[in-house]
């Protein structure tokens, strides 16, 4: 079922990439929060990465798992794996970096600035994404990614975390579905 | 076996006994009450879940805790609730469980939580409502108690993560206890090696032990070394009879005093499903002190109720529940 159309990025050389575009954006008051589970894995090798600035600047590390805010909660319901989410620190008046692993359609992001705004409000926010695969259908998209690559609806491009802690891209091609 | 608390695809379609659920439904309600517990420390309690969707609490017999806890369950989830004492409503006019029911789908009600002192209750309206509509059990009789038994268990989980490791104990009224009941098979189903029951014979429902339990008659061997003491409510109305000489005599064989914890794993727990008879089944010291886990177990019942509600009423559309990866794409 597995077969890339095409060469797929290096997610680590992606990953290196990102944290140089990140990097300038660490203030004072910043605060890193990754969303399940791919934005998380890609949040704590960017900690890694941005370590001494992000020790430095005193930034503040959250997780967002938007389980019980997603909008396709009522036709799928509850994902039997859902974890909680943990905001550590006042949300009010800090600049909150979201990030994702593969932006799509724009509604996880949505229901991450939900389920945020339900912690308090926000100086700002700003979304990063490993990738940009396009198609979104809302009036939401990230202002810093490492690549942008065009895909098919029927094609899902996953992050995956490998058992060394590296990560890695994988394209799968579903047959084309529809839902009811 | 057709186990009526699940559909076709095995999912859970009604709370009404944890009798008869797998271990996997047991943990993937655990593990979403683990999520809700977060929910509540925000400065918004609420997800927006339930929104729209109508929340019936139907008590045929009276409850402050249980209905309590499940109208804050059911509000955080953004849910519309009812609460209906049906006992001082239609019921003492004549109207039946049924027709009671059957008027409330018609207001669109989406979800029912039932007690009622008649065992099988709950399964009764599951039986008779429609497809979309889904039941819960907040106590039925003598038979079961659902969510107490699932809040226990979490609570347990909470300061014993190791549930495969431990010995617990369970006193009092096992013979009345629907409590009981329910905390036996969550205990078994999810592992706990070794579960007993403390109690007189005269508050030991027959063959017991059948249920996978250890029976003992005395406090003394029974909570040696144990790493969790449940006690039971002793209700008065078993003191007139010919069940118990007195509650003073109770106390003194079966009250959980220090004295007596001392006997079970210094780091053991307390809980206790309310309301208390302090000085009857358990000691003041006993219940405000460090080792009790009471008030906690309240507040996780308030999780283990919004898990419960959401993992029912979610999903109502036909789409499978194994998941695609395009349906979790971002």
């Amino acid at each position: 079922m597995t077969t890339p159309s095409h060469p797929l990025p290096n997610a680590e050389n992606l990953l290196r990439a990102l944290a140089q575009k990140l990097a300038p954006l660490l203030q004072d008051n910043t605060a890193l929060v990754g969303i399940h589970s791919g934005g998380v894995w890609l949040m704590q090798r960017l900690q890694e990465l941005l370590k001494d600035t992000i020790a430095a600047k005193g930034i503040e590390i959250g997780s967002l798992d938007v389980s019980f805010y997603r909008d396709d909660y009522a036709k799928r319901g509850l994902k039997p794996e859902n974890r909680p989410s943990q905001i550590p620190f006042d949300v009010d008046n800090k600049h909150i970096i979201l990030i994702d692993d593969v932006f799509y359609t724009g509604r996880t992001t949505r229901a991450a600035l939900n389920e945020l705004f339900d912690y308090g409000r926000p100086a700002s926010v700003t979304l990063v994404a490993l990738i940009n695969r396009g198609g979104r259908e809302l009036p939401i998209a990230p202002q810093i990614v490492a690549a942008e690559l065009p895909l098919e609806s029927h094609q899902n491009l996953q992050l995956i975390q490998n058992n060394d802690g590296t990560l890695s891209l994988e394209l799968i091609n579903h047959t084309p579905k529809t839902y009811a | 076996m057709h186990n009526p608390q699940l559909d076709k695809d095995g999912r859970l379609k009604h709370l009404l006994s944890i009798e008869g659920l797998p271990k996997k439904i047991l943990n993937q309600i655990l593990d979403t009450a683990e999520s809700f517990v977060g929910v509540a420390e925000r400065e918004v309690k609420k997800v927006p879940l339930l929104r729209g969707k109508t929340v019936c609490n139907l008590f045929f017999e009276n409850s402050t805790r249980t209905r309590t806890t499940f109208e804050i369950a059911a509000k955080r989830l953004s849910a519309d609730v009812i609460s209906l004492n049906v006992g001082t409503s239609s019921q003492s006019k004549g109207e039946t469980i049924l027709d009671t029911v059957d008027n409330l789908i018609a207001m669109h009600a989406d979800m029912f939580v039932v007690r009622h002192s008649q065992s099988g209750a709950a399964h009764f309206i599951a039986k008779h409502v429609p497809d979309h509509i889904h039941v819960i059990n907040a106590g039925d009789g003598r038979h079961s108690h659902p969510t107490q038994g699932l809040l226990d268990v979490f609570t347990i989980r909470k300061y014993k993560p190791e549930l495969h490791n431990l010995k617990v104990a369970i006193v009092g009224d096992v013979l009345h206890s629907r409590v009981a009941r329910s905390e036996i098979h969550a205990l078994t189903t999810l592992g706990v090696p070794e579960v007993r029951v403390i109690a007189p014979k005269t508050l030991l429902p027959a063959h017991v032990e059948k249920l996978g339990v250890q029976v003992f008659l005395d406090m003394k061997s029974g909570l040696k070394d144990v790493d969790v003491v449940m006690m039971l409510r002793l209700q008065n109305e078993r003191m007139n009879g010919a069940l118990l000489p007195s509650a003073q005599e109770y106390f003194k064989t079966y009250g959980l005093t220090q004295d007596k914890l001392n006997l079970a794993k210094p780091d053991a727990i307390v809980l206790h499903p309310g309301p208390m008879n302090r000085g009857v089944e358990i000691d003041s010291s006993v219940a405000d002190g460090a080792q009790s886990v009471i008030l906690p177990q309240v507040t996780y019942g308030i999780a283990i109720r919004m898990a419960v509600m959401a993992i029912l009423a979610g999903g109502t559309g036909h789409a499978s529940h194994g998941q695609t990866n395009q349906d979790t794409a971002s």
